[in-house]
């Protein structure tokens, strides 16, 4: 460690320093080494820090503060919903009776957490205009695993084994692909047309017998919703395909629209991004798949149902495709949803959405005099700008986004989606202030200027956090990966 | 109706449409085409203020009997153990628990860095030379080193002992389905792997060989042994391991494990019904470019200065998109947090004494049983958990056990036809005496 390096937990360490308090042994001691063999006994011991409690305290609060949270400041980060998390969520995570309860206790102790998840998955059936929902899924991408592989079990209950591949428009985010690949598919591309949205034509060329599905975002990632939506369904359910709603973008349409009545299939949410599960660093989140009439019996083992007045976890369900995730989901993030969908009601839910849509099209209108911004109709919950124009200024999307964090604000996303030149994908959410927007784009414009008047002060840019730019190739080619004693 | 979590007023709204050019919001909807517009409003509860939304939901709370209001011996996976105050505290900080995903590194050191640390501890204590940031769970992250072990091999047969925890082994299944795998459950002798099962399925198109240890039953494989069997086949060991047992047991690396996964549930993280807990996955420097999930990795910045950024990203979805190592994306970070705090606070010698006293407590209510005369089944080596034979259906005794302040073990026979009657117990250090002596007697004065 350099004087100047932040230390890490480790080099605070001293031997025989503790700071654990463990109850003392109160039966009698055995001889372990009696029992077990010499070679499951572990000889050398874990390099575990050694510290005092104080000393973890002031190590973590440290470490925090070098962290940008929402509760920080403005963090636009487009494709992530980073709204406000509700502080009231956090308290009722923390009841005894809901985060002190086991698995496996008998069904009839567990009523209360039964009900609220019964709760929360018949009112997201309401809000998506599904059948059936199941809140399994640990998080966006696992959820659409598990409705790619329930697709997957339709057709091949129909014997219809010819049906291999999933199409995927080029704006996707990068999970969608992915998820097709784990669940043993091919992804294909389907184009965007110039107005952002998936080119009708290309999707004709693309589909047919090997169809098994189309993943669909929508709004889709550069914020716009797929106007021709009832064409494509159409287009896909005609090949015998089925449709796949990849719903993390929720948050701009609540309560105006439903993937359920756009005639999709199966549909997956992201509850730690409408529903304001704390994003937490990276997570946990909760990803809840909503599906048909038709699909329902795939849905993933076990069902939580209601049967005589009291909730029970239905394993009975042989067309099922098996079980996705230990337990029932992650019933703590899943908790946070339910909270603040009671707190908003349907009344508030719609609101949410006017308000996304209105702070993203607020914030567009006025940026885009100083950045390119590629398609030009109204956005839903976020939109994207290309960095083109000052890029030929010398100055990259890389860098407006490092000069952004001077002014104390998380960048949008950067480099995504892959369809736009040096993107800038916008997300305000509607928990944000006029005053908030009007700062966020008061500094745009003025490092805009400054890339045309003193493109140096960008490029070098940031120049006040606490780390400059990080040396990410060395990273990569001569990985350390964890800590090791000198 | 107000709604605190929506700050603009209708001044705003007014000023804001016309920056735009519209007279209303609905004109921000026109692209929603009419005849898949929702005219209605939707069938949910009314918005909840506050104090009434929290009476409600605290008095739902309440109907739940929970770990602090009774004494427990349910363990199968998910334990009551000691969680330090202090751990709670760190991940209320709110720049961490409402941020994301690192992607902006000046401004994330904080959490880089605890990753880091999480990274670290988890090689300390498996053994291995590089871990991830984090996987869902250890069942998911068990069915990724399958799916790994199958792509790294290419080789499609993964055998998986009965004694792997139920519910890891139905997500093998269902994971396994993606790639066309072939998963072969190996039968149990005595409550471990039965050898020569393994030696019998076991051949040159093994791509993996899956065991828990401590397993299911509490019981300690006999890694050694299993790990002869794997070589002459180069089959890869993949190992799910508790990672407070390794306090105390030979790390799996030891044994020549290839992956070792498992859940950290057990440092810091309160049951919660199932989740979120913490999945962690470490390998060896060779797979390290296979391994699912976020990277960090040390460098230092333009002026020289130590600090943590994401890395291998080729390897993530974001990048690769349908060539990804794996899906996953969004982990379980701020549970990774949690755990790292517990092990700071447990330290090197905490680690120990934690293990030491669940392997303690277990072996005196294993006495304590057997003592009143109900049949501990399985005597080999054990860490915190242990089966009894009631002859009797296990959700009968549970129910008698809750009256009495205990929440009662697990039905084995859910999971195992040859075992109904058989109830799964666990200790943990936190356990006294005087519930140990109770529980015994309990049970005791039911089976007769
Ligand atoms: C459009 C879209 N789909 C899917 C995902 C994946 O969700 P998760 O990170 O929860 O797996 C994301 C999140 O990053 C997303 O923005």
């Amino acid at each position: 460690m350099d004087k100047q390096d932040f230390p890490l937990i480790f080099e605070h360490s001293k031997y025989g320093r503790t700071s654990y308090s463990l109850p003392e042994l109160d039966v009698p001691e055995v001889d372990l080494e009696d029992e077990l063999d010499d070679s499951y006994i572990r000889t050398e011991a874990p390099e575990l820090p050694e510290v005092s409690e104080l000393q973890i305290i002031r190590h973590y609060t440290a470490l925090s503060t070098r962290n940008h949270g929402v509760d920080s400041g403005f963090y636009p980060l487009g494709s992530c919903t980073m709204k406000y998390n509700p502080k009231m969520n956090e308290t009722v995570a923390r009841m005894e009776g809901f985060s002190h309860i086991h698995p496996y206790q008998e069904p009839e102790t567990v009523q209360g957490a039964m009900k609220m998840m019964y709760d929360l998955q018949t009112s997201l059936a309401e809000i998506t205009g599904m059948h059936q929902v199941t809140l399994q899924p640990a998080a966006g991408a696992q959820g659409e695993w598990t409705g790619l592989m329930m697709i997957r079990a339709f057709h091949e209950a129909n014997g219809d084994r010819k049906r291999t591949k999933v199409i995927v428009p080029d704006s996707a985010h990068g999970t969608n692909p992915a998820s097709a690949t784990v669940a043993g598919f091919d992804a294909v591309t389907v184009k965007s047309n110039e107005r952002g949205t998936v080119d009708l034509e290309d999707l004709k060329r693309v589909v047919g017998e090997d169809t098994a599905a189309l993943m669909l975002t929508n709004p889709n990632t550069l914020g716009l919703f797929e106007e021709n939506i009832v064409e494509m369904a159409a287009i896909v359910h005609e090949a015998g395909g089925k449709l796949y709603y990849d719903g993390a973008n929720l948050n701009a349409i609540m309560g105006y629209a439903r993937p359920g009545d756009m005639g999709f299939d199966v549909v997956h949410l992201n509850l730690h991004k409408t529903f304001t599960g704390p994003h937490g660093g990276g997570g946990p989140g909760s990803g809840p798949v909503g599906v048909t009439e038709e699909l329902a019996r795939f849905l993933p083992k076990p069902a939580l149902v209601e049967r005589n007045g009291s909730y029970v976890f239905d394993d009975d369900l042989p067309d099922s495709i098996g079980r996705v995730k230990p337990y029932y989901g992650n019933f703590g993030i899943n908790l946070r949803a339910y909270t603040y969908i009671r707190t908003m009601g349907a009344e508030g839910l719609k609101k949410i959405s006017e308000f996304a849509v209105l702070n993203a099209n607020y914030m567009m209108r006025r940026l885009q005099t100083e950045f390119d911004l590629p398609y030009t109709q109204h956005c839903k919950h976020e939109f994207v700008l290309s960095g083109k124009r000052q890029k030929k200024l010398g100055v990259r999307t890389l860098d407006i986004a490092k000069r952004l964090l001077d002014f104390g604000y998380h960048p949008p996303t950067i480099y995504f989606p892959l369809n736009v030149e040096e993107a800038l994908m916008v997300e305000p959410t509607e928990t944000e202030s006029k005053e908030t927007l009007d700062g966020f784009i008061d500094t745009m414009i003025q490092i805009s200027n400054e890339a045309k008047e003193d493109p140096e002060i960008v490029q070098e840019a940031p120049h006040t956090t606490v780390v400059k730019r990080m040396d990410e190739t060395t990273a990569a080619r001569k990985p350390i990966l964890r800590y090791i004693k000198e | 109706m107000e709604f605190r979590y929506l700050p603009m007023t209708e001044e705003d709204k007014q000023e804001m449409l016309k920056t735009i050019g519209i007279e209303s919001t609905d004109d921000l909807f026109s692209d929603v085409p009419p005849q898949i517009r929702f005219n209605g409003s939707l069938n949910i509860k009314e918005p909840t203020s506050e104090p009434q939304l929290l009476q409600e939901l605290s008095s739902l709370s309440k109907q739940n009997v929970n770990l602090k209001s009774h004494a427990s011996f349910l363990g199968a996976g998910v334990y009551d153990h000691y969680i330090p105050s202090i751990v709670d505290h760190v991940i209320s900080r709110s720049e961490f628990y409402t941020a994301y995903t690192p992607y902006q590194p000046e401004i994330s050191q904080g959490e880089l860095q605890a990753i880091f640390e999480f990274q670290t501890m988890i090689c300390e204590l498996t053994g291995m030379d590089v871990a991830n940031s984090s996987m869902y769970d250890g069942p998911t992250a068990l069915a990724e080193a399958a799916n790994l072990s199958a792509s790294q091999t290419k080789r499609n047969k993964i055998l998986v002992a009965e004694t792997v925890h139920p519910e890891s082994r139905q997500v093998i299944h269902s994971y396994a389905k993606g790639p066309g795998l072939e998963v072969i459950e190996i039968r149990q002798k005595d409550g471990v792997i039965d050898l020569e099962a393994l030696r019998a399925e076991i051949d040159d198109q093994t791509a993996g060989v899956i065991v828990q240890y401590p397993n299911f039953f509490g019981q300690i494989e006999p890694l050694q042994e299993v790990q002869q069997l794997l070589e002459t086949e180069k089959a890869m060991f993949i190992v799910s391991s508790n990672p407070l047992a390794l306090g105390y047991l030979t790390p799996p690396a030891s044994f020549g494990a290839d992956i070792v996964v498992g859940d950290t549930q057990v440092f810091g993280i309160p049951a919660q019904f199932g989740g979120p807990h913490c999945g962690y996955f470490a390998t060896t420097k060779k797979l390290m470019r296979k391994v699912p999930g976020r990277l960090v990795g040390q460098t230092t910045d333009e002026e020289g200065r130590r600090g943590f950024v994401l890395t291998l990203q080729a390897r993530e979805q974001h990048i690769r998109r349908d060539k990804a190592t794996s899906n996953i994306c969004s982990n379980q970070a701020l549970n990774a947090l949690a755990s790292s705090v517990a092990m700071s606070s447990l330290g090197k010698q905490g680690i120990k004494k934690m293990a030491w006293l669940n392997m303690q407590k277990a072996r005196y209510l294993k006495k304590k049983l057997e003592e009143r005369g109900i049949p501990v089944v399985y005597q080999g080596p054990f860490f915190n958990e242990l089966v009894i034979d009631l002859q009797r259906p296990i959700t009968e005794i549970n129910q008698l056990l809750l009256p009495k302040g205990f929440i009662g073990g697990f039905d084995l026979g859910k999971c195992y036809s040859q075992l109904s009657g058989h109830m799964l117990i666990a200790v943990t250090e936190i356990r006294s005496k005087e519930e140990i002596d109770n529980f015994v007697k309990e049970v005791g004065d039911i089976h007769g």
